[in-house]
């Protein structure tokens, strides 16, 4: 019981965390972006720093310098496109990760474990990059049968516009999405491995064992189940990694999302931009802490009882 | 503990190609950084053995007609130069850092551990593009050419310091209550002199691991960064920028520009990862397995 609730406390001091670096962020965001003014107004920073806030809670990031449209409106435009390659790419991530880490754990010394174990290290020397490149060298120009810049046509509900509802979006989706994927997929492998390692070696295990219980049972049932745990909180916390990731991905495919848009106002020097940007990346990043510490909640029975 | 083959081989092409980066004027065939070396009619041969090639050039010309080899030898060397620089730096501040936090405990570990804690809550990649491109806006020139590798070995290191910090920090922590520093406080040493004196080699042999592996990510960083172009120029290219020129090309077949860099990266990287791996693996036996 006393390690549950040091649990649940460290949980809530990293939850508080990343508030406090938004709140950290903006206001030396705000200071420099006065800097930059050389106009060092007269108010304290205390009061600009609240207008500041005021203003962010009523989404008015100001207007960009380049664009010279509202930044909300800009964020909302791009906002989609980002969202649904990292959708897409965690998905995939984790459709191929946990078999292949579970593969990985339950034959350590087989042949297809070890051709695994290699392409993960050389996937984590690879730059995402590289990657993207790769791919479209092989799949657009040498094979020409995946398009390898933009989100083709799209489809606009309200304020959404996807690229799921035809053809030509799904076919764009698929180079930056397997590209994005790729990093995570060996991160998430290499965690389900371990911990079905760990897992596999446990007194319960080898007791299920003993009873005769179906192999099958006990290695997807018993053995995966717990070996999930860390890997939810990892995914969960990488999906903020991703976002920032795709500033690369989008960069190698033209795809017109916000990474994209942060690196042309990094170009451009485009201040509030930068600031709307940063503040999302910062928001994403509580939301989703939270979000890992509700599921977790609902995956391990044992946090349930004690709140 | 036996070495597996795999990472001495790993080792060995680590360290000459670290070599090869520390003396390239000795052994690149042109230099890239004069132009006058520049023949546009040379310009996008491809590599030897395609037969269209010119021997004078064994991996081909970029769009400029730059010996892509030379380029390539002394890009390692700029990708080496600020991916060390920046694993110095980042292990200096985190190396102090973390003994005054560890030695001292109180108001000093507060404010160092929760600085840590809000910037490892940002990914490398976008601490660092937001740090260059702070730089840039500040900087009255735009940020000139000079400075680049300056910009980019700070805001490379300010992420990574953090994770010296840490562990010199427990490390410290551990070492302070022993009575070899007991002793030392007794005969009235100052604290300084029992900090780099008495706790710090104790400590130095996980910072290096640390750094062995940091070198390999703050090399890719750097790629990342200069390949985004808010890096190194194409004058003065580093793996990164020549990835970058040369995914422009890509398109129109010319695939020889992009390929050569990336391969040499890749291989850079994963022999540093290996041995950088190993050496963890070997130091702390808990850690193996977990990426």
């Amino acid at each position: 019981m006393l390690a549950v609730t040091a649990v649940a406390f460290l949980m809530f001091r990293y939850v508080g965390d990343p508030v406090r670096a938004m709140a950290r962020e903006d206001s030396s965001v705000e200071e420099r972006q006065e800097l930059a003014r050389a106009l060092g107004l007269d108010q304290p920073v205390a009061v600009q720093y609240g207008k500041f806030v005021a203003r962010v809670v009523a989404l008015d990031f100001g207007i960009s310098y380049r664009n010279h449209r509202p930044v909300a409106a800009l964020i909302g435009e791009r906002l989609p496109a980002t969202l649904e390659i990292v959708f897409v790419a965690t998905v995939l991530a984790l459709a191929f990760g946990v078999p292949l880490g579970v593969l990985c754990a339950l034959r350590p010394d087989g042949l297809a474990a070890r051709a695994v174990q290699a392409v993960s290290l050389i996937g984590i020397s690879t730059p995402t990059f590289v990657v993207g490149i790769a791919l479209i060298l092989v799949f657009a120009v040498t094979l020409k049968v995946l398009p390898s810049f933009g989100r083709g046509e799209v489809v606009t509900l309200g304020w959404w516009t996807t690229g799921f509802l035809t053809p030509s979006g799904i076919a764009s989706l698929v180079l930056p999405s397997v590209t994005l994927c790729l990093f995570q997929m060996t991160l998430i492998m290499r965690l389900v491995r371990s911990e079905m390692i760990d897992v596999l070696s446990t007194d319960y295990i080898r007791f299920a064992r003993a009873r005769g219980l179906p192999r099958r049972y006990i290695h997807f049932k018993l053995a995966l189940r717990n070996a999930l745990m860390p890997v939810i909180t990892v995914t969960g916390l990488q999906i903020g990694s991703l976002v920032a990731f795709a500033i690369v991905t989008e960069t190698v495919f033209q795809w017109p999302g916000m990474g994209l848009l942060f690196i042309q106002a990094i170009y451009f020097v485009d201040i509030p931009v930068m600031a709307a940007y940063l503040l999302f990346v910062g928001f994403l990043f509580v939301f989703l802490n939270t979000v890992v510490d509700v599921l977790y909640a609902l995956v391990d029975p044992r946090l349930r009882v004690r709140s | 503990m036996r070495v597996p083959g795999s990472v001495i081989v790993a080792g060995i092409v680590a360290t000459l190609m670290i070599l090869a980066a520390i003396v390239a004027p000795a052994i690149a065939p042109y230099d890239p950084t004069d132009m006058a070396t520049y023949n546009l009619i040379d310009s996008e041969l491809p590599p030897v053995w395609t037969g269209e090639g010119d021997a004078r050039f064994p991996l081909g010309t970029d769009n400029q007609g730059r010996d892509l080899l030379s380029a390539i030898i002394y890009g390692a060397r700029v990708s080496v130069g600020i991916g060390g620089a920046a694993v110095l730096l980042a292990a200096t501040i985190g190396v102090s850092l973390g003994l005054l936090a560890g030695y001292f405990g109180g108001w000093i570990d507060a404010v160092v551990m929760r600085a840590g804690d809000i910037i490892m809550s940002f990914p490398t990649i976008l601490l660092a593009l937001l740090v260059s491109g702070l730089a840039r806006a500040l900087m009255p020139d735009g940020g000139s050419v000079g400075w680049t590798p300056f910009i980019l070995i700070g805001a490379i290191a300010i992420h990574d310091w953090v994770q010296y910090a840490r562990t010199v920090r427990a490390a410290a922590m551990v070492e302070g209550a022993k009575d070899y520093v007991k002793a030392a406080r007794v005969i009235g040493l100052p604290g300084r002199r029992i900090m780099l004196h008495h706790i710090l080699p104790n400590v130095m042999s996980p910072v290096l691991v640390i750094a062995t592996i940091n070198l390999a990510g703050a090399v890719l960083t750097e790629a990342t960064l200069s390949f985004l172009g808010v890096g190194m120029p194409p004058n003065y290219p580093s793996l990164g920028t020549l990835i970058r020129i040369g995914n422009e090309f890509v398109f129109s077949g010319i695939w020889w520009i992009a390929l050569f860099p990336a391969i040499t990266l890749v291989i850079l990287v994963l022999a540093v990862n290996m041995v950088g791996d190993h050496l963890r693996d070997r130091f702390n036996p808990k850690l193996r397995g977990r990426s």
